[in-house]
């Protein structure tokens, strides 16, 4: 496989062909915030986070490839407000109240805002009245803290592979579903396998009978999970 | 001419409230209202959530007593799941309500009622204060801040944060209490036990000092009502609910929690935010009651702790029998924190604590459940409706202050009739007329689940609406 150079933050840096700017800059060292983006699951760009400048032209990190020559700068001032605004935006999007949300302290969602230095959001709260669903045996989802990110769509499909979730609907109005949009509950493919549980970055998926702050998660396991089919073929 | 004198907003106690006196044509006091001037929609807004996660959510209704909605949640929480929690969790539960009623106690009496009593309830209003209670007597100060550290620290150690512990949950609890956080709390208790005790010795001389207050803040005829346990002493988080009169005869006893609305009705006024709840079988406003220490102490038979015990026979030497007198309640409130601190000393040495199992796991099991505890100001009630996979439906919280509200109306009218004369504002006046209304440490925040600041704005308003007089600070 040939090698490709490029500079990431004016430092010049070796990557492997058909690397994404994402891996190079994770094994130069430099690391690129994200969402959506796991390890072991595709990328598909959905939150925007690791926009990343390539010659002037905003780029996602994780699903840009790298090519020869490329200039690429990943801490700009305008990178590291567009960041800003678009976890304000996210918060401002849905219901997402980290004081009782079973996921505080365990979010990544509220450990972006942190690090990105969000101490209050600039934007109107749409606060739309989102739907919870409990009626699966031993599993929540709270539509409220949900951010969109796929992981568990991509998790339940690529590595369950029963692809129960689905996104439905458009903009402000999308919704992770599972199956024909029934309550999870009623669900005839969910194997109940909790994969998406490991994925999911926020409080929006939890195990029923979480209460505040109870929910960690645990997304490195699904790398794991991959990493462990692949060596054993 | 009728005038009507506001206090708005009234100050040092928690939230948001102001009151109305309306003078007659002879400038005597005719009547006097205590508003309530703030709405959060707590019992609103819980509507759709999963019913786990309702101590956590309620408990945010309060900074000073979280732990009462925690404990009254988790409890309501129990019911649905319908299991008996683990023994350790119970007494686990039941420290950290005694540890909530020393704090908040202490807060009461020290920070908030303490400068009436040290300063004078005509001092200087700029120094009446905290502030000035810290300049005049700075060990009393600074032993009220121990006392409510020890309870804030008690929780702590058990929840793992002072404010808004998330710990306990329906079913139980989520964490123990390790051996070197008992021993911490055993060494800390002598020193909360001597400053209990000094400020008891303290309030048995404002007694005398203050006795037109005492006389005149309050005092009334009316209904009690609290938890006591199955042998009739004095109870904070389990037992049932008793009722007594002014006399001091049982008109309800052994009401479980889910029978609350057999005795209790809610009425609504148009000037407060504040519901009036009131004992249904004489109706409203006849059925008036008051919950909180006096009414711990005038329904139970007895602590159940030597000094408590005590302190309570000459409680009830300079009070009476059943106690009707609302300036008691600040010595109540002490006798209860030395009676708090008996039972915290005793748990400590309670071999259920080393238990590992805290929490018990079960599903949804009733579709509606009523949680009560007592919380420092008086009975807490939750009563949750959920559906069939647990989440909520319906809420209806009764808050302490809620329902001393028919009570702390009756007290203003009261202590306004006492001190006010004509159509001037002396400010020692109006400081008694809200003292009055501290003295039942009322809670808005929680009471109306809402919050607000502090200040005074007195006007003086003429029966046209015009305003004749006005003084803020």
């Amino acid at each position: 496989m040939a090698a490709k150079t490029l500079l990431i933050n004016g430092t010049m840096v070796s990557a492997r062909e058909g690397e994404t700017i994402l891996e190079a800059a994770r094994d130069a060292g430099v690391k690129i915030p994200t969402l959506c983006h796991l390890d072991g699951l595709s990328d598909v760009g959905a939150c925007r986070l690791c926009l990343v400048e390539v010659g002037g032209r905003l780029r996602p990190a994780c699903t840009t490839t790298v090519s020869e020559g490329m200039d690429v700068h990943t801490h700009t001032d305008a990178l590291k407000a567009y960041r800003r605004q678009i976890i304000e935006l996210l918060f401002a999007e849905r219901g997402h109240v980290c004081a009782v949300c079973v996921a505080s302290g365990h979010c990544e969602l509220q450990d972006m805002a942190v690090t990105l230095g969000m101490d209050h959001v600039r934007y109107a709260y749409l606060a739309p009245t989102c739907s919870v669903d409990i009626s699966h045996e031993r599993f929540g989802l709270d539509h409220n803290r949900c951010i969109l990110c796929s992981r568990c769509v991509r998790a339940c499909d690529e590595v369950e592979g029963v692809h129960t979730w689905d996104i439905a609907g458009r903009g402000t109005s999308a919704r992770v579903i599972t199956d024909m949009n029934q309550p999870w509950g009623e669900s005839e493919t969910c194997t109940a396998c909790g994969k998406c549980l490991l994925a999911c970055p926020t409080g929006a998926l939890f195990k029923r009978g979480a209460t505040v702050a109870e929910m960690e998660h645990a997304p490195a396991r699904i790398a794991m999970i991959v990493e462990s089919r692949r060596v054993r073929g | 001419m009728s005038q009507r004198i506001v206090i708005d907003p009234v100050t040092r106690i928690e939230g948001h409230a102001k009151i109305s006196i309306y003078l007659d044509d002879m400038g005597e006091v005719s009547d006097a209202r205590f508003h309530v001037t703030e709405f959060r929609g707590f019992e609103r807004f819980c509507e759709g959530r999963p019913f786990w996660e309702m101590p956590a959510i309620t408990a945010r209704i309060c900074g000073i007593c979280p732990v009462s909605h925690l404990l009254a949640s988790a409890k309501a929480g129990d019911g649905i799941l319908a299991v008996d929690i683990p023994p350790a969790a119970d007494k686990l539960r039941r420290m950290m309500n005694l540890a909530q009623i020393v704090q908040s106690h202490a807060l009461s009496f020290f920070h908030l009622s303490g400068p009436d009593f040290i300063l004078g309830f005509d001092s200087d209003p700029a120094t009446r204060n905290v502030f000035g209670l810290i300049a005049a007597n700075p060990e009393l100060a600074r032993s009220g801040i121990r006392l409510r550290q020890f309870g804030q620290e008690v929780i702590e150690h058990l929840g793992g944060r002072k404010i808004h512990p998330a710990w306990a949950v329906p079913g139980g609890v989520r964490s123990g209490l390790p051996d070197q956080a008992r021993q911490a709390i055993r060494e800390k208790l002598p020193e909360a036990f001597s400053i209990t005790r000094a400020a008891i010795g303290h309030m048995k001389t404002f007694l005398d000092t203050y006795r037109d207050e005492a006389a005149s803040f309050g005092t009334f005829e009316s209904l009690f009502m609290g938890l006591v346990a199955d042998d009739g002493t004095w109870e904070h988080y389990g037992g049932a609910l008793r009722v007594v009169d002014a006399t001091g005869a049982i008109l309800e006893d052994h009401v479980e929690a889910r029978r609350y609305a057999e005795i209790i009705g809610e009425a609504v006024e148009p000037w407060s935010y504040l519901k009036f709840p009131y004992y249904q079988p004489r109706g409203y406003p006849d059925g008036m009651y008051r919950v909180g220490p006096l009414a711990r102490i005038n329904v139970c038979r007895s602590f159940g702790t030597p000094q408590a015990d005590d302190e309570l026979i000459e409680l009830r030497q300079r009070g009476g029998a059943t106690i009707k007198s609302s300036f008691f309640y600040h010595y109540a409130r002490l006798v209860e924190i030395l009676g708090a601190l008996e039972r915290i000393a005793r748990l400590l040495d309670d071999p259920d604590l080393a238990s590992r199992r805290l929490r018990a796991d079960a599903g949804v099991n009733r579709l509606e459940s009523v949680g009560i505890s007592e919380a420092p100001r008086g009975s807490l009630i939750h009563h949750y409706k959920v559906d069939e996979h647990g989440l909520i439906t319906q809420v209806n919280l009764i808050i302490a202050t809620g329902q001393n509200n028919l009570a702390m109306n009756r007290t203003v009218a009261q202590i306004a009739r006492r001190f006010v004369r004509g159509n001037t504002i002396p400010e020692g006046m109006l400081n008694r007329v809200e003292a009055g209304i501290r003295a039942f440490d009322p809670c808005l925040s929680c009471s109306t689940h809402a919050a607000g600041q502090m200040a005074l704005d007195v006007r003086l308003i003429g029966p046209d609406g015009q305003e004749l007089d006005r003084v803020v600070r």
